[in-house]
């Protein structure tokens, strides 16, 4: 699973690429918390799924860690773009409670 | 004759991405949408990571056993999926099966994994006990509308 980068006006944009389950995630989880270190100054983090084709409760775990190494920078994140299968998901689990659906 | 699918496959990640999509490939054959495709490969690949993160502790060296088995009806037909594993077993299935619950929190799991099953497939059943692996047991019925859903109940 791979992590395309974009920051504009003080805000990381990580779009991810691929299917979201636990084989996939190691990697994604590394790249994302690396991005966390480099771009601490940011003011907000958006994690973008348009891309992601399929995603288990793996996703919900991997956005809520996320959301705590992002936390600990004080930068809130946010969730862009999910599709059918995952907007169910994180819909019925509360991620968005954490992280707004923008 | 019923149409079946049987599958057994190394407890390795990955595997995962295999499983999900054999079970929807087996189930084309009953002519589901997109949707109906989507809930399935999920509830399949919470089962089957199941097996790999929990019954076998990520050691790799144990098996899955995957049956699909489709039952036809007047609307389409009824898939049905059994996932088994022959690893540590769950001692407390109805804790296990509370949303939320999870023995894994450390490894970023958030315990939905059944309750997903349950919400996107239309029957789950939790067969384990400690030391005596596990087997899930879930149908999803394709091509039935809410209304033909409905008029069943109301007739049976
Ligand atoms: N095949 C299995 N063998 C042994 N224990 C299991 C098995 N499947 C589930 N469990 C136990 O049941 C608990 C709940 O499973 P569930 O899939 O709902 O959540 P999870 O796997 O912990 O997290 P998630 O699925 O959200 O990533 C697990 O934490 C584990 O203790
Ligand atoms: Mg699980």
């Amino acid at each position: 699973m791979q992590i395309q980068t974009d920051f504009k006006d003080r805000i990381l944009y990580m779009r991810l690429n691929g299917e979201m389950d636990e084989h996939n995630a190691a990697l994604a989880r590394r790249t994302a918390d690396r991005l966390a270190d480099d771009y601490a100054h940011s003011e907000r983090a958006v994690i973008d799924l348009s891309n992601v084709s399929f995603m288990d409760s793996t996703g919900i775990g991997f956005l809520i860690g996320r959301y705590k190494k992002f936390k600990r920078y004080g930068i809130p994140v946010y969730v862009m773009n999910p599709t059918y299968n995952a907007d169910k998901i994180l819909q019925m689990s509360g991620v968005y409670t954490l992280m707004p659906k923008i | 004759m019923e149409n079946y699918m049987k599958l057994t496959l190394a407890a390795l990640g990955e595997n995962e991405g295999f499983a999900r999509n054999a079970v929807a490939a087996f189930a084309l054959c009953l002519n589901p949408s997109l949707s109906e495709l989507s809930d399935i490969k999920t509830a399949v690949s919470e089962a089957v990571t199941n097996c790999i993160v929990h019954a076998y502790k990520g050691q790799g060296n144990g098996s899955i056993g995957i049956e699909c088995r489709i039952e036809p009806t007047a609307e389409g037909g009824i898939l049905h999926i059994t996932v088994t594993d022959e690893g540590c077993g769950i001692e407390d299935v109805e804790k296990a099966v509370q949303p939320f619950y999870t023995t894994l929190d450390e490894a970023e799991r958030s315990g939905m994994g059944f309750t997903i099953m349950q919400t996107f497939m239309d029957g789950f059943a939790l067969d384990s006990g400690k030391g005596n692996g596990t087997r899930v047991s879930m149908f999803r019925r394709i091509g039935a509308t809410q209304q033909n859903t409905e008029k069943e109940r109301v007739d049976a």
